[in-house]
Parts: C-alpha cells; structure tokens; sequence
C-alpha cells in the first residue's frame, strides 16, 4: 500500500496508476463511468480476447501446414475460422479502437470526460456480455460455422442447424447496439465539449479521425443490425429473407452485410492512422505535414466508404454497370489514402527521427499497409478480383490491412499513450524484440499467402489435396512464421504487464509532445485537467514552450 | 487419370482467351503497385539512413514545414491519373471478357451442390459430375447455378471465377486455347467439405470431345457379367435411387446427388478425393465419410460383397 492510498488527501503526486485514489478496489473498476477506466478496460478485453484469436488463427496455421491434415476435423475448422474471424473484427478490433478512443479523446480535446458517461460504461458491458454470449455457444451446442460474414442460405437453420449461428448474430446484435451507443457519445464529445479555442481545425489529427470514424459507426452498424434480425427472424421465426426457393434473396444478405462491412473496414482502420498521425510527428520532432489536406482526404474516405460496398461483390455477375460503378469508387478511395502515405513520409523527410518502439511499428505500419493498400487497388481492377477473390490473395491482402496496418499502428500507440495511462515507461527492450519477432513473423505468415491464391488456393479450405504445385511449401512456411508471430503477442502482453510494475516513471509527457493530454499527470487526475488552457493551434503544447508557431505558421517551404 | 499431371495451376497459365485479357491487365497493374511499393519503400530507407538523429545533436527542433501545396498537388494527380488508367482498362476487360449475353442459350450449365459439381450440356441433353469437358478454341457460354448454399466456379487457369447464388443465376464466356487438365476449387466458402468441392477440367480437341459428348448421350451398356446384374438389382432395391440416376434405369430417376449414367467414364470418385476404380469406389460406398468428413453420402452398410458387386455395376457404365 502507498502513501497515497493510505492518505488520499496528501499531496504527493501520484504517477502510477494503481495508486491513483479514486481507482482503489475491484468495484471502482466494475462500476466505473469514468472514460480512462472505461478506455483502459475496453484495451485490456480487446487484448485479452486478441490473445483467444491468435490461438484460434495458430490452430488454423497448424492444420493448414502439411497437405490432407486433420488435426482438427473439418467441423471444427470451419468453426475455429468463424471464431477467429468474428473475435478479431468485433471483440479485438472494435473494443481496441473504442478503448482508444475513450481514453484519449476527452483528454486531448481538454474535456474532463465523455458527453454520457453512462452510456460510455453501457457501450463497454454490453461489448463484454455480447462477446462471452458468442463464446458460450462453444458450451451451448457448437460454434457458429458460417464464416465472419455468413453468407446464406449456409447460415440459415437449414444448413447450420445448431444453435451457434443464433448466438453469433444475437452476439453480434447486441455488440452493435453498444458500437453505435458509443459511436453517438464520442461525435457529440467531439462536437460540443472541446477546449476554449480549439476550434473544429484544431483539434488533433487523431481526434478528427474518430470523429469521421465515429460517423461511420453510426452509419453503417445499423444495416449489419437489420440484417442480423432478418436473419434471427429466418433462423426462429421460420421467416424467408434470405430464402431463394420461396421468393427470398441471399444477395440481400450480401448488400446489408457489406455496407456495413466495408465501412467497418475503415472503422477499423482509422483510428491507427490517427495514432500515426500523433506518433510520427513526435518522433520525427516535426509538424504533421499537409494536415489539413489529412483531414480532408479523411472525410473524403469516409464518403467514399459508403460507395465501395459491391466490390466485396465483384464475382456475383451483378452486370456491367453495377459493377463497374463499384469499381471507379474503388479506384477513387485510393487516392486519398495514398495521400495520407505521402503525408506521412513527407512528415519523416528532414525530421530528426527517434527511434523508439512506437516508432518502429509506425514506420512497418506504413510499408505494411501501403502493401495491404496495393493489393487493394487490385481488387478495385475488377478483372483481376474475378481472378483473385476468395483465394488466399484476399486473406493476404486483409491481414495487410488490419494486422499489418490496424494492429501494429495501435501497438504503437500502446506504446506511445502507455506513459499517459499508468505512469510508467513501457520496456524498449522487450519493445524492440517484441518488434523485430512480430514484424518477421507477420510478414512471414501472410506474405507467402498472396502467392498462394495466385496458385489458386481458395480461402476458407480446411485442407488441400496432395500434389499442387507449391502449396505445400509455401503453406509449411507460412505456419512455421505464425508460431513466431503468437510468441510475439505473447511477449507484447508481458512486456504490459512487466512495465507496469517494473517501468520507469514516466512523468506527464515522457516523449515532449505537443497535444493537450501530455499537459496531464500520468496517469491523468479523475477529472482530468486542474485548468485547460486557451487553444491557439493544433499543437497546444508547442505553443506553451516556444510562445507561437504550433501550426507552423512561421515556416513555409 | 492422375490429378498430378494437371496443366500448371496458376492464375497466370493462360487458357483461356479470356485469362490472356486478365493475365495482360494483371501484369500491367502489378508493375504500377510495385512501383509505387518500391517508390515507398525507398524513400523510407532513404529517411532512415538520412534522418535520423545525430548522436552530438543539440535537442533543438528541425524546421517546422506545415506543408507543400505543389507536392500535394502532384501526389493527388498521379495517382488520380493512374487510377483513370486502370478505370478505363477495367471497363474495357470487362467488356471483352463478359460481353453481353443476349438471346444465347448456355452451353454448359454448371450446378453447384454440397460439395460436389454437376454439368449439363442442354444442346446434347447430358447431364454429367465432378468432370467438364469442353472443346478447344471454341467460345463456351457457362451458366452457373446453385442448389442449396453459394458456391463459387473457379478453374484457376480460366481466370474468371463466378459465383453461383440460389435464385441467381449468372454467366461467364470460357473460351480455351489450349488442351489439357484444369484444376480448381470451390471458391466461395460453403460447408463441410468446401475444401475438397474440387473442379476438374478436361480441355479436348474437337474431335475428342465430340466422341465423348456422344457416349454420354447414349445410353449406357449394360454388362452381362454376374456379378454387374446383381449389382444393378442391389442398386435399385437399396436406398442408392434415392439419390442418384442412371439414364435408362426406371428406378434411377433422383437428381440429388451426382448422375451416374457415365460414372466409369470419370477418373476420379467423390469430386476428386479418390481415383475411380471399383475397388475404391466399393471403399466409398461402404464409408464416404472416411474419405469426404462430413459429405451428405451416408455410409451405407453394405457387406464387402455387396459393395463389390455395385462397384462392378457401375464401373460398367460406360
């Protein structure tokens, strides 16, 4: 026990988070509504549950490493891809971007919390009960096994008879609800509780993002509820949405599912180019270059999202039209996030880079996802997607994307906000092996998957027959690099914890940053700020230390 | 028939006139991505070996640049430029690759079911599983249904994958330039045993295939040997026509699972999990489960010699 645990109302700063006195017992974490225990719980369920899927996406590895194995029969495959699927978009992905962004975005517009506190703790226990409620279908008679985006007629009672197709979309349902609870909390936080003088220009580029972030979440969970009703009403209610043999459409599905989907998709993705857009300026002891063009080309992508929808929809024979379309937003959402890339290399360019943890994976961030971003484009070239879709180029392609781009943008976050939130310097040790093993084993693991869908491996196959060219080797590879890859994460977890006990005292803003949150103790006070100053540019802190010139004014190139 | 001497399984082994229009496109936009990934790449090691900071330094900040609207200028404009290329070469491909169908009837009518494919040629009035035959050089229109669940149609050497949807049947043109054995996949995941819904493709000479396309219009013989009659009697008291037809069999008239009027024509069993000899296909009758986990086939308790004596029936039918 410390001081200021034994004597709350002593003065001796507190700089770590175990004795921050409002935080003492189990039960102010349970009943909290306070935002940065709110985003600190939302971070660890996301990382806990990334833990779950990684071992699910070992097990894939592991069947998938030599030809006609079966370790695990093929019902269990197919509902361990299912799984793995469904827990990294909706129970890694979402808690870890919601996490960051309730923890951060108070702290950085100068707000003492979110708009609806209550509301905050209702989106973070709803995502709790919703994800144990799709676990519980292990229990409950077999897991879903209709793939993350559970195409009909399978999904219906009529091919996936057990109950984990009902727990998955209630699951699902009720997570959603959460999202767009949240989603609404963070826009009118955003909108209306931001410091004097930080107007909409000047808020940080991370802050921006979630807010386009948190339109799109409003937007487009609703369709993914919608149809995750029909399909309920399908599965209980013997009704016939998705029914072709009574007038129904499973193309239905496919068009509510992916307008959700390939926003959900950006989603996901936005939030790391946000903590980039933080981390890479900071290191590179540069203002963010072109940022208004930044977050132009944001809200440019967040338009173009709600566009693209049919290009998971390339190989349905829609007709010409239709398709093609689909493909010019496609072709188009390209050039926006190609400009946020140049941004950030131009950012880099004259700088005088440190390079830390959150750095390094900043910087294998931006090689990784402008590959993901590549092979995108190509899906976009809709002969090249009737040609490429559903092989292993996809999976290759969207493991780019979210493990390559989503989740080592966020680790880098981790490592730059964990100062912030506990007080205490994350191990650069454990960092940079943590580093090197998962940027080897990533790369490792999903690079060779594009060559195999370029021989013709389909996705989702929970094996593959004896004797094609190539597809034993490379997928022998591929497994061997995703042990690599699980012990990475694993290391990446002990070193939270290692730190956390162990880390240097990190002091309110360890990396000299410029943004309103590194005016705060770490681990900030509960109500955040003593006093907030009056904003004059997108880098507050700059200000503070040189008088002016936190927007750059007094340089132009 | 030997799956492992199949022609290379690649999306770029050009089979098709079709694939020679993807393959070209593909290349074309491959080069643009690795360019622009090299372009990347480059000027990050180039940041890193020049930028990084001096060990002397004297903790004062670089200068400040807000932005550049020159360079924003053209870092919008080149990739607007290239995507436009890449717009028009799309629409043109699609165009070349999937003209408009019009009045045209399909040659072949490919039919996904769990987990297996059946084909049907409606101008010869064949109806066939698990192993297409078309002819070189000639344009084939394909119809592409489902059954039960989606399905997808990919021979990898083809190109062009499409999916088949219940309710929603779609086309594709295969027009083949050269012979050979294709290979594919079921694309669109859709079961069990999505992995093993394998698609085998036999490109034949005109001549070829128009002797085969002959034979599995006719009706099929019928053996005199003992053991085939029995065989034939066991088949159509037992629950096998439940499932399955042979063309000139009164009792054999369900299309459920796959036809069997030319079955000993075929090179494989069970869409290709096992090669089509009696022996073998007397192992599946008894317990297709040990070979295909999960197919909708139930194991159907036969004794060895009445298994036998089906299998010798069946690989009569020729």
């Amino acid at each position: 026990m410390t001081d200021s645990a034994l004597h709350p109302h002593s003065h001796k700063p507190v700089n770590w988070l175990r004795d921050v006195p409002e935080y003492q017992g189990i039960l102010s974490w349970l009943t909290s509504i306070d935002h940065k225990q709110l985003g600190i719980l939302y971070i660890l369920s996301a990382f806990a549950f990334l833990v779950v899927g990684a071992f699910l996406g070992l097990l894939i590895r592991i069947q998938l490493m030599f030809p006609m194995n079966h370790v695990i029969s093929q019902e269990a495959y197919n509902q361990v891809f299912t799984v793995h699927g469904t827990t990294m978009v909706f129970f890694v992905g979402m808690p870890l971007l919601f996490g960051f962004a309730v923890y951060l975005t108070p702290l950085m517009i100068g707000a003492r919390d979110m708009a609806f506190p209550r509301l905050n703790s209702f989106g973070y226990w709803v995502y709790v009960f919703g994800a144990i409620m799709m676990f519980f279908s292990f229990l409950a008679g077999g897991a879903p096994a209709a793939g993350w985006f559970a195409y009909p007629p399978l999904s219906e009672k009529g091919y996936l008879f057990n109950s984990g197709q009902n727990y998955w979309a209630l699951s699902l349902f009720v997570t959603g609800i959460g999202s767009v609870a949240t989603g609404v909390n963070l826009v009118v936080t955003i909108l209306t509780m931001r410091a004097p003088g930080m107007t909409l220009k000047r808020v940080p580029l991370f802050v921006w993002m979630i807010l386009m972030d948190a339109f799109l979440v409003i937007f487009s969970l609703p369709a993914l509820n919608a149809a995750l009703v029909m399909i309920l009403f399908d599965r209980i209610l013997n009704t016939h949405f998705f029914d072709a043999t009574v007038g129904g459409s499973p193309l239905l599905w496919q068009h509510f599912f992916w307008f959700f989907g390939h926003p959900e998709v950006y989603i996901l993705i936005l939030p790391g180019w946000g903590a980039i857009s933080e981390i890479i300026p900071v290191f590179s002891r540069k203002l963010l270059f072109g940022a208004g063009v930044m977050a132009a080309s944001t809200v440019a992508i967040t338009f173009l999202s709600f566009g693209v929808w049919v290009h998971h929809m390339f190989a349905t024979g829609l007709g010409f039209a239709p398709l093609y379309i689909f493909a010019v937003t496609s072709l188009l959402i390209a050039v926006p996030t190609g400009i946020k890339v140049w941004s950030w290399l131009a950012t880099m360019w004259g700088g005088k880079l440190k390079f830390t943890t959150a750095m390094l994976h900043s910087m294998a961030f931006l090689i990784q996802f402008t590959i993901g971003g590549l092979s995108g484009v190509m899906f976009a070239v809709i002969p090249l997607d009737w040609q490429l879709t559903d092989s292993y180029f996809v999976v290759a392609h969207f493991h780019y994307v979210l493990v390559g781009g989503m989740l080592f943008s966020l680790i880098a976050g981790v490592y730059y906000w964990y100062p912030k939130a506990t007080g205490r310097m994350m191990s650069e040790t454990l960092g940079k092996w943590q580093f090197w093993l998962m940027t080897v084993g990533f790369n490792g693991t999903f690079f060779v998957l594009h060559i195999l869908g370029i021989l013709g491996m389909p996705r989702r196959v929970y094996t593959y027959p004896l004797g094609m060219p190539g597809w034993a080797e490379l997928n022998f590879f591929s497994s061997c690099c995703s042990f690599i890859l699980v012990f990475s994460i694993l290391l990446f977890v002990y070193n939270l914890i290692w730190s956390f006990y162990h880390g240097q005292i990190a002091g309110p803003n360890p990396w000299n940053a410029w943004t309103l949150e590194w005016l705060c103790e770490s681990p900030p006070i509960a109500e955040n700020f003593e006093r907030v100053p009056v904003v004059r540019s997108r880098r507050p802190l700059w200000d503070l230390q040189f008088g002016s010139g936190g927007d750059g004014e007094n340089y132009h190139a | 028939m030997d799956l492992k001497n199949a022609d290379f399984t690649s999306i770029f082994n050009v089979a098709t006139a079709q694939n020679k229009l993807l393959v070209d496109l593909h290349w074309f936009t491959l080069g643009i991505c690795l360019v622009i990934a090299f372009v990347v790449t480059g000027l990050m090691v180039a940041i890193i070996a020049k930028f990084r900071t001096p060990e002397n330094d004297d903790g004062s900040e670089p200068k400040q640049i807000h932005g550049n609207t020159r360079l924003e200028i053209i870092w919008t404009a080149i990739p607007m430029l290239i995507v436009t290329v890449l717009g028009v070469l799309t629409a043109v491909t699609m165009i070349m690759v999937n003209p408009a169908v019009g009045t045209k009837k399909p040659d072949v009518i490919v039919v996904g079911h769990q987990w297996w494919w059946e084909y049907q040629y409606p101008k010869y009035g064949v109806t066939t599983a698990n192993e297409l035959y078309l002819p070189v050089g000639e344009n084939a229109l394909f119809e592409i249904r489902a059954a039960d669940v989606v399905h997808s149609f990919w021979v990898v050497a083809f190109g062009q994958k499409m999916d088949a949807i219940p309710g929603h049947p779609t086309n594709m043109f295969v027009h083949p330039t050269k012979t050979g054995l294709f290979l594919g996949t079921c694309s669109e995941y859709c079961g069990a045993q999505h992995g093993l819904m394998r698609i085998i493709a036999h490109v034949v000479s005109k001549p070829e295939f128009d002797d085969w396309i002959k034979q599995q219009a006719a009706l099929p013989q019928q053996s005199t040997d003992p053991a085939a009659v029995k065989g034939k009697e066991l088949f159509n008291s037992a629950t096998c026509v439940q499932c399955h037809r042979i063309a000139g069999d009164a009792e054999a008239t369900a299309r459920i699972g796959p036809d069997l009027t030319h079955i000993a024509t075929r090179g494989t069993l069970g869409a290709g999990v096992l090669e089509n000899t009696t022996d073998n296909l007397a192992k599946w009758m008894q317990n297709p489960q040990q070979f295909k986990p999960g197919c909708n086939m139930p194991n159907m308790r036969l004794t060895n010699e009445e298994a036998h004596d089906i299998a010798v029936y069946l690989e009569n039918l020729k």
